[in-house]
């Protein structure tokens, strides 16, 4: 199966990831190769079978609607890779 | 060209659970920022959701009253998407299979009925906030990440942006009578887009729809459709095409400005959540939920037109509000008329709201106490007018009600011969009057009747001040 360039582009987009022109190219021959791989499914008659979402027929895991105490803002920060003490600071958002 | 509004309303509604969706945080609004987070919410690595019982309860019983029906096995989904709001890079939500489905919500828009089709309801999560305008970057806060969700998609039955007002109220007034949602559009718990697209009249197939978001109260909803339905007409008739894009109201301006066009629009990705296990709702959980349900608007005015024998305007103005509906009838609890009840209630009490902007949680006077004021009117011992003097009073004191009528003197007066004094000043005062109404200018009882109460400070019992002016005029 062939991934075009641009297809890899669009995938790395929404990754938000930058590709040089080598790892484009690199990138769009390996996921050739996985769909290659992966379209042996295909030759398997599935006409009759549900789609399966998960591995397991376990059903409703669910919690008592209870509140607990949440960590510290100083811990919620502590991984935050800028910030003013209050918030976690990112990037402006929206041009003004 | 004569063209037919069509729009469809997505409404997200944040649920009054205790705790978040997937994790055991509070749900809370207005605390300090990012106090109410966890690792879970915060999307660590390693960390794993538990859907929370209530979110789901609370979706069903919505669900049940928009008449929709409720899937019995149900999945969760990721949508994934970057924004710094949004700390897993994806948020879970429902996709090919939401909660309800096929609903209805019937709305009125000047006496007329329409039914408005509700395609689905879906439960999920709220993102965090991003706070702009903080110089250099944009701030987040984490405390409404995790926040359950439910969003409720209409069917693109709505034909005018007043049609979509109306579906809006009634869905806010249907999920505060659900006691799900708090509803509050200024803080966000209450959400709302539009789809809005024009196709010539009588046309069958829908025109290229735009996405108008950031609608913060009722009537923001009507001016930023009204505005985009005239933009639209402009484009169609000078020949253009309408191109799929994303508006943002801006209600200081009142004008729609460009988000992004629908082409560069995010690739979403959906998929089901591995995660969380899918939701299996029995046909005995949904029975639970549907004795539940609370006496809904619709049945509510019936009930209070049939018991109450109030009118329909009366009624349209009682229910409204849920809690009002409440206050009205436990004010009927004290034992006094109805009729009494509804009009102190739509006429001081609400009056007093409006003032306030304020909700009846922290109103000072408790329906026990206004019940209190209106025997006191109904046994003839004060006056109407009195009693609302009395009212003004009773919102800054818990004093007894019968020493605050006391204490403002305004005990009304039924001594004949006190009132008999009283009568005889007024028309020594007013001899040109009383010669006009003995020559048959009978309207001017009213004005003597006046003089009366004036001269009373208020505090004459009306009934009997006209039965001794109906004398005394006529007998002289």
């Amino acid at each position: 199966m062939k991934i075009s360039e641009k297809e890899v582009l669009h995938i790395a987009k929404l990754a938000r990831l930058e590709l040089t022109d080598e790892e484009v190219e690199t990138f769009a021959h390996q996921m050739g190769d996985i769909l290659t791989y992966m379209d042996k499914l295909n030759e398997v008659d599935t006409t009759d079978v549900e789609p399966l979402s998960h591995v397991h027929d376990m059903v409703n895991r669910l919690r008592e609607d209870k509140a607990e105490p949440s960590i510290s803002r100083e811990d919620a920060l502590k991984n935050a890779p800028e910030t003013d003490g209050t918030f976690f600071k990112v990037p402006r958002v929206i041009k003004e | 060209m004569k063209y037919e509004v069509v729009i469809g309303l997505e409404v997200h509604a944040q649920l009054s659970t205790n705790s978040k969706i997937f994790c055991t945080c509070a749900n809370r609004y207005g605390e300090a920022p990012n106090t109410l987070t966890c690792p879970v919410c915060l999307g660590m690595p390693g960390t794993l959701p538990v859907l929370n019982e209530q979110a789901i309860h609370f979706a069903i019983k919505t669900g049940l009253a928009l008449e929709c029906s409720i899937r019995r096995y149900s999945r969760t989904a990721r949508k994934n998407y970057f924004y710094p709001d949004l700390p897993k890079g994806y948020q879970i939500s429902q996709y090919e299979d939401p909660i309800c489905y096929n609903g209805k919500l019937l709305i009125e828009t000047d006496g007329k009925p329409r039914e408005i089709g509700i395609t689905r309801i879906h439960i999920e999560e709220d993102a965090g906030k991003s706070i702009h305008g903080m110089g250099s970057g944009t701030g987040v806060d984490f405390n409404r990440c995790g926040v359950p969700l439910i969003e409720i998609v209409s069917e693109p039955d709505m034909r005018s942006p007043a049609e979509a007002r109306a579906y809006l109220a009634k869905l806010k007034q249907i999920l505060k009578y659900l006691n799900v949602s708090d509803c509050n559009m200024e803080e966000g718990s209450l959400r709302c887009d539009a789809n809005v697209s024009l196709r010539p009249m009588g046309a069958t197939t829908l025109g290229t729809k735009t996405e108008v978001k950031n609608m913060n109260s009722f009537r923001a909803v009507e001016k930023a459709l009204e505005y985009e339905v005239a933009r639209q007409t402009t484009v169609l008739d000078e020949g253009g095409r309408i191109e799929a894009v994303t508006l943002f109201w801006n209600d200081a301006t009142e004008e729609a400005v460009l988000m992004r066009s629908k082409e560069e629009a995010h690739d979403y990705r959906y998929f089901p959540e591995p995660d969380l296990v899918p939701i299996s709702v029995p046909e005995a959980m949904v029975e639970t939920i549907r004795g539940q349900l609370p006496e809904l608007p619709a049945a509510r005015a019936e009930r209070f037109l049939k018991a109450y024998g109030l009118n329909e305007e009366t009624v349209r103005i009682l229910i409204a509000e849920v809690e009002w509906a409440r206050y009205f009838e436990d004010v009927v609890k004290t034992g006094v008329k109805a009729k009494s009840a509804a009009t102190w209630v739509t006429g001081e009490v609400l009056r007093v709201l409006k003032e306030r902007e304020a909700g009846l949680d922290d109103f000072p006077v408790s329906a026990s106490r206004l019940g209190e004021l209106i025997r006191y009117i109904e046994a003839g011992k004060i006056s109407n007018q009195a009693a609302k003097k009395v009212f003004e009073t009773m919102l800054t004191s818990d004093q007894a009600v019968a020493e605050l009528i006391e204490a403002a003197g305004l005990s009304q007066v039924s001594d004949t011969d006190f009132l008999e004094t009283i009568i005889r000043e007024v028309l020594a005062a007013h001899p040109e009057e009383l010669a006009r109404y003995r020559e048959g200018k009978k309207q001017l009882m009213g004005f003597f009747v006046g003089q009366v109460m004036k001269k009373s400070k208020g505090r004459a019992n009306p009934k009997i001040v006209n039965q001794l002016l109906q004398s005394a005029l006529e007998s002289d």
